[in-house]
């Protein structure tokens, strides 16, 4: 059986542009393709439920789709697709729990929290235990590394080739990564059905950071064809989807999902000819306005909230600042720069004041941007960003020699490739527009 | 399920001859409450915990090429925080940190124990 997801096949409804390069597929290969998505995480998350084994349960369910691959063509889509699925896929797992039990091996199963409830084995109207498998994924337990890429493996169906492109690991790195957690799991009895009520909400905290984790690594500059990986970081925006379908008012929630999707909706204009195109160069007509709409739309249901719903709502406010400019002159920076200032002062976060920083160079001058970048290499040591925006505010501002000098040591500093030729090429530039000025 | 709880002190919890007698009181009454906590919590059972004297009082003991060399102190400088463990028999992970709330604010590493074949002889 060799069939298994992937956008080289087809992918309906989806949030990447790769689709309409796909070969046409039959009807039937288009219908599993569409379960696949729809239903995986579904399936596999009340296969752990009634199972309790996370890695026979995985594997069951990856077999149950090679069957229908071979079967649906032939025998035609069954009338309840995902019951046949689950049908299929739990008589698997059973078959090998039998095959340890005849072999003296016993497995552990996942430990379970006193207040988990086995969902009723009833295969027909599936039930829906993904936020327990959400939940178990992210558990602070885990290396942070390992749960954005357990929850795209497990709740999303996302490949492991796919999820290794994505952290641009290789497929070895990322499939051993995976198999330690799932092991620490069970090891270490991180159980399944979710935390004690005094601490739903900073775990469902610990949930966004992880979901924005994975989005963002979609937008961390890679090589080639890879520079960026924005289908994979639209896994990231479905996992946030599902999740707001599952919780719609949790606020860190709806604000997580708003700047996802806020941020991704900028992804075509984000490279052209194989380079990374800035926010102000961007072609806007490449956003994607009903994307746009939908974040300002969970917005508006927001109002002030606290702890980490905050932080990421004031973001989300920043991202729509910029979606709603129709050109770079139109970015209301005031606004941006005082939701920078609240983020600060809630965070003490250094990158904040950095970006700050930038805000307010737009806002009032780059003067006035220098000046909150003082002091900040303490905040942020190693940090090439520090560096690179003093030389871009120096360079504003005339200051041509701090600007070279910070080019300089952003250059010595900077680690990503791309990003590093990029500060190059800025800095020669500079050196010839400084000789023309002289 | 058998946990490993280490409390060891760097934290907000100092080393326990540093405190005053009445917070060493205190730090005893929070030990008690854990103990409480565990016997009247669901599948939940102290197997055994103790207090380990200061790290002063430490020997370390190294084999090196074949020969067993014994000496003065703890066997890294981390060690030196340890100030005592807990064996826990808790049905989960979460169910633990939870307890585990009820102690002094120690740093705390909390490792399953392995279970180990039983002895055929």
């Amino acid at each position: 059986m060799t069939w298994k997801s992937g956008r080289s096949s087809i992918c309906p409804k989806t949030l990447d542009e790769s689709c309409s390069a796909a070969p046409p597929e039959t009807p039937a290969e288009l219908r599993i393709e569409e379960v696949y998505r729809a239903e995986w995480g579904r399936l596999l998350a009340l296969l752990v439920s009634r199972t309790r084994r996370l890695d026979l349960a995985e594997d069951g369910l990856a077999e149950a789709f090679a069957r229908a691959a071979a079967r649906w063509p032939i025998d035609g889509t069954p009338a309840n697709p995902a019951g046949w699925l689950y049908t299929t896929a739990h008589r698997q797992v059973v078959g090998r729990i039998r095959a340890e039990a005849i072999a003296g091996r016993k497995a552990p199963l996942l430990a379970v929290s006193p207040s988990w409830v086995r969902p009723d084995d009833v295969p027909v109207e599936l039930e829906d235990d993904r936020l327990h498998l959400i939940l178990l994924c992210c558990h602070p337990a885990l290396p942070s590394e390992s749960r954005s890429a357990l929850a795209l493996r497990l709740v999303m169906g996302t490949s492991t080739e796919e999820i290794a492109r994505l952290f641009l690991v290789s497929t070895a790195t990322m499939a051993a990564r995976l198999t330690r957690a799932k092991k620490k799991i069970v090891q270490a009895g991180i159980p399944l059905g979710g935390p004690f009520e005094d601490e739903f909400g900073l775990r469902l905290d610990e949930v966004c950071r992880t979901v924005y984790l994975a989005f963002t690594a979609g937008y961390a500059p890679g090589t080639g064809p890879d520079l960026l990986r924005a289908d994979l970081a639209g896994d990231a925006v479905r996992l946030a989807t599902v999740l707001h379908t599952l919780l719609p008012e949790a606020a860190q929630v709806r604000a997580t999902l708003a700047l996802l999707l806020l941020q991704h909706a900028r992804r075509a204009a984000r490279v052209c000819d194989g380079a990374l195109v800035t926010l102000a160069d961007q072609d806007r007509s490449l956003w994607r306005q009903e994307e746009i709409r939908a974040g300002l739309r969970l917005l508006d249901g927001l109002h002030t909230e606290v702890g980490y719903a905050e932080e990421v709502r004031l973001q989300a406010l920043i991202a729509a600042e910029h979606a709603r400019a129709i050109a770079p002159e139109a970015t209301n920076w005031a606004m941006i720069a005082s939701h920078y200032a609240t983020l600060e002062a809630m965070t003490g976060s250094g990158i904040i004041r950095l970006n700050r920083a930038v805000a307010v160079a737009e806002a009032e001058s780059p003067t006035a941007g220098l000046a909150l970048l003082v002091g900040l290499e303490e905040i942020l040591p190693g940090n090439h960003r520090v560096a690179a925006v003093r030389a871009e505010l120096a360079s504003r501002a005339g200051k041509l020699e701090l600007a070279q000098a910070s080019y300089r040591t952003a250059i010595s500093l900077c680690t990503n490739e791309i990003e590093r030729a990029h500060l190059i090429t800025r800095l020669a530039a500079l050196r010839t527009s400084g000789s023309l000025e002289r | 399920m058998k946990y490993f709880v280490l409390l060891a002190g760097y934290g907000e919890m100092p080393l326990w001859e540093d405190l005053s007698p009445e917070e060493q009181e205190a730090g005893l009454a929070q030990h008690y409450a854990f103990a409480e906590a565990c016997a009247a919590r669901d599948g939940v059972e102290m197997l055994g915990g103790e207090a380990l004297a200061d790290v002063s009082m430490a020997t370390t003991l190294r084999t090196r090429n074949g020969e067993l060399v014994v000496t003065d102190g703890p066997f890294a400088e981390a060690a030196e925080h340890i100030g005592g463990f807990y064996v826990i028999d808790a049905p989960d992970l979460d169910t633990l940190i939870d307890l585990c709330k009820v102690l002094p604010a120690y740093d705390m590493e909390i490792r399953p124990v392995l279970d180990m074949p039983e002895d055929a002889g």
